[in-house]
């Protein structure tokens, strides 16, 4: 698909960047308020579709080298993994822990091991997303 | 809610039987929105107060038909995308998206 | 350790995301699943020696209390099938080597294949009707892959059917949970039991019941659902087919299994009588078909149909000679299953054909071939003392005892058609005059036939042993007949 549409393309420049940090925002909501990284990470794939929409495919993948199997697998390592961890403390599974940090910037903030988890499931969605839609964008 | 989801099943069955694989695949769509629509109205409590429950709070609706339409949804969009990719797929191998063009087994070829 | 129970869910789980990082090299894929195969199956023989010593295993996932959390239970049953389905991968995974091709190994064939034993060990794992419903998708996704890999013709035609089917299905599936929800407000299997039996079976809950038996009778191909089955299982290649046939309908058997024993078995004039009703029309139904066709994947198709219809007849009779029947009828079908199919595959690779009326005379070049078809065959059929027989029998006899003397007779006969049906294929393809065969070179003749026979074997030990597997079978069974042994295990914590 070529287009060659002026302001179609510098939007995107700026919207892509919103839309990201959007996206990043929902994710590290979804502890205590609606959000997560389901929602999240079909934000940054409409993001990335906005890009494919504005410019090509080529120039996408040239932008972004991103092989999204492989972020599925990350993303389920990920999530797996965290799940996981609780077999090595002997607790039933998916059992998680939380603990309150300071952080510089943020102040006093709750961690969780769920956040890992979500960053799994968040990688996942992008990469399956973005995976379905080139399937069936690439060919024409 | 129940008039709505009698509609969505209506015309996803409609949509289902009809021959135009791209319809069918709608269909499906519509289909398993109107099953996550039920799970909401099966809830114990309703009502539009948030599903959060606190010392404070004495108004809430049910959260696990939430947590399971969530999970449904989730479902449904992966299973939606893999049939709309294999309708694709077939009908560029096949040239055709007529589901009637698509009957019989091979004995029959 | 606790979590015993879900490595068999993990095991896979854990070798498919590691198969997916490097998708084309096919030896390192090859490698990985075996290594996480053979894991699996121990990690699944620990557990099944686990509960036989200990009793049923449950854990409640995230620590929350027993109701409310998502709950995993292991009983005789489920950790029975889950070694069984182990085992019959691992063998199918080394007859993948010589016979799916580089190509679709390269195309993620090894970690569908995972994804979906992950989705059926999962599914006989769980103690929660919505989660029960996520493994289900799970395997239904992987096996949407394993369908269309490759992408032939008639591989995407058949494909689009069965994904149809399945995602009406699953509709109804959710549709039925959320109506079982509204009613006793549970999801946990332990727990609507419970409440199930306080509040007694109302007219809402039979038609609930019913509807359940038609989802997973839509998965598990009985009688007037089963049409999907015999073209959309004859388009893949035959290690998926052997898959699928050896697991993918026994889901969702075990399913019915657990569902009318355990959350509805207070109506039995009712359910119990349709479900008899129906699986002995499925009997019926996969006896015309196995009979009419003269195609070697057909028939053996049309022998799955046959064999869910017995099985649930055994389950249908509620006492314990029938439920135990079904048990191990079910272990027996699944192994019997797997192998048939992998030695239809041999004689396709020989023949480059599946038409039974274009091969013949394969007994004097490949005699092995041919003597491992009869005993498979026996084994089928129910010729004592191969594996088939005992389940028979335990279910004939159930069904005497229940009255139900039609019933008995009718899957008595069925089991005459059955080997009549097998040995079809033995006198045309074994016997008569040789005919001109495409031939295959010794080294793939082997990497087929030698996983084949070994589940031959086994199925021939499943029989003999008989005896030593009997304690397993039991428990198993009784769980089924009393279910309020399993009620007390997960909810006691």
């Amino acid at each position: 698909m070529r287009s060659s549409d002026v302001i179609i393309q510098t939007t995107t420049k700026v919207v892509f960047y919103i839309i990201f940090l959007f996206a990043i925002h929902i994710f590290f909501a979804g502890h205590y308020t609606p959000g997560g990284g389901f929602v999240g990470g079909l934000l940054t794939a409409s993001a990335i579709v906005l890009l494919l929409l504005a410019f090509d495919i080529r120039t996408v993948k040239k932008a972004l080298p991103i092989n999204y199997t492989v972020l599925i697998a990350t993303g389920l390592v990920l999530a797996l993994g965290t799940a996981s961890a609780s077999i090595l403390f002997n607790v039933p599974f998916f059992t998680h822990a939380y603990d309150y940090f300071t952080l510089p910037l943020f102040g006093e903030t709750s961690l969780h091991s769920a956040m890992l988890f979500d960053l799994g499931v968040y990688l996942v969605v992008v990469g399956a997303t973005m995976n379905i839609i080139l399937s069936i964008g690439s060919d024409d | 809610m129940s008039v709505i989801i009698g509609f969505l099943f209506m015309a996803a069955v409609y949509l289902i039987l009809s021959r135009s694989l791209i319809r069918v695949v709608i269909g499906t769509g519509l289909l398993s929105h109107g099953a996550h629509l039920l799970i909401l109205t099966m809830g114990g409590f309703s009502g539009s107060a948030p599903p959060v429950l606190e010392d404070s709070v004495t108004d809430f609706v049910d959260p696990l038909p939430q947590a399971l339409i969530l999970t449904a949804i989730v479902i449904s969009f992966g299973v939606t995308a893999v049939f709309l990719v294999m309708a694709y797929r077939a009908y560029q191998e096949l040239e055709t998206d007529n589901m009637t063009l698509l009957k019989g087994n091979d004995e029959h070829d | 350790m606790i979590n015993l129970l879900l490595f068999p869910v993990l095991i896979p789980f854990l070798t498919a995301m590691i198969l997916m990082f490097f998708p084309k090299r096919v030896s390192a894929q090859r490698t990985v699943t075996v290594i996480g195969m053979i894991a699996s199956v121990i990690s699944s023989a620990i557990l099944l020696y686990t509960v036989m010593r200990d009793g049923v295993q449950a854990v409640t996932l995230g620590s929350w209390p027993a109701p409310f959390g998502i709950t995993m239970v292991s009983d005789p049953l489920s950790a029975g099938l889950v070694l069984t389905s182990n085992l019959i991968t691992l063998a199918i995974v080394f007859y993948s080597f010589r016979s799916i091709g580089a190509g679709r190994e390269k195309h993620f064939y090894y970690p569908a294949m995972m994804f979906m034993l992950t989705g059926v060990n999962g599914a006989f794992t769980t103690g929660d009707i919505f989660n029960l419903f996520v493994f289900f998708e799970v395997l239904l996704m992987a096996s949407y892959v394993l369908i269309v890999l490759g992408g032939e013709k008639r591989q995407l035609r058949e494909s689009i059917k069965y994904i149809l089917v399945n995602i009406v299905s699953s509709a109804f599936f959710v549709t039925t949970v959320a109506m079982l929800y509204s009613v006793t407000g549970t999801l946990n299997m332990a727990d609507i039991a419970a409440k199930v039996s306080e509040i007694g079976q109302s007219g809402i809950l039979t038609v609930i019941a019913v509807m359940l038996i038609l989802v997973f009778g839509l998965k598990g191909a009985i009688f007037p659902l089963y049409f999907w089955l015999p073209s959309s299982y004859a388009a893949p290649p035959v290690p998926v087919l052997a898959l699928f046939g050896a697991l993918l309908t026994k889901v969702g058997v075990y399913a019915i299994m657990r569902t009318v024993t355990l959350l509805f078995p207070h109506d039995p004039g009712f359910t119990h009588e349709m479900l008899m009703i129906l699986s002995i029309l499925t009997v019926v139904a996969g006896c015309i078909g196995a009979l009419a066709y003269f195609d070697l994947k057909q028939i053996v198709i049309y022998n799955i149909i046959i064999a869910v219809g017995v099985i649930l007849f055994g389950v249908s009779q509620m006492n314990m000679a029938g439920l135990e029947g079904a048990v191990f009828y079910l272990i027996h079908d699944m192994f019997i299953k797997a192998g048939l199919f992998m030695l239809i595959g041999v004689i396709i690779a020989i023949t480059g054909t599946s038409n039974l009326r274009e091969m013949g005379g394969l007994l004097k070049t490949y005699p092995a071939l041919a003597w491992t078809w009869l005993v498979a065959a026996f084994g089928l059929a129910g010729i004592p003392p191969l594996s088939g027989f005992f389940g028979k029998l335990l279910i004939t006899q159930g069904a005497f005892e229940a009255g139900n003397l039609w019933g008995g007779i009718i899957i008595l006969a069925s089991s005459l058609i059955v080997l009549l049906s097998v040995i079809r294929i033995f006198i045309h393809a074994f016997w008569g005059e040789p005919k001109p065969v495409k031939g295959t070179s010794k080294q793939i003749y082997r990497g087929l036939f030698v996983p084949a026979a070994l589940i031959t074997a086994l199925t021939v030990f499943y029989g003999v042993g008989t005896e030593w597997l009997r304690p397993v079978m039991f428990d198993a069974a009784e769980i089924l007949h009393q279910p309020s042994i399993y009620i007390d295990a997960v909810l006691k914590e």
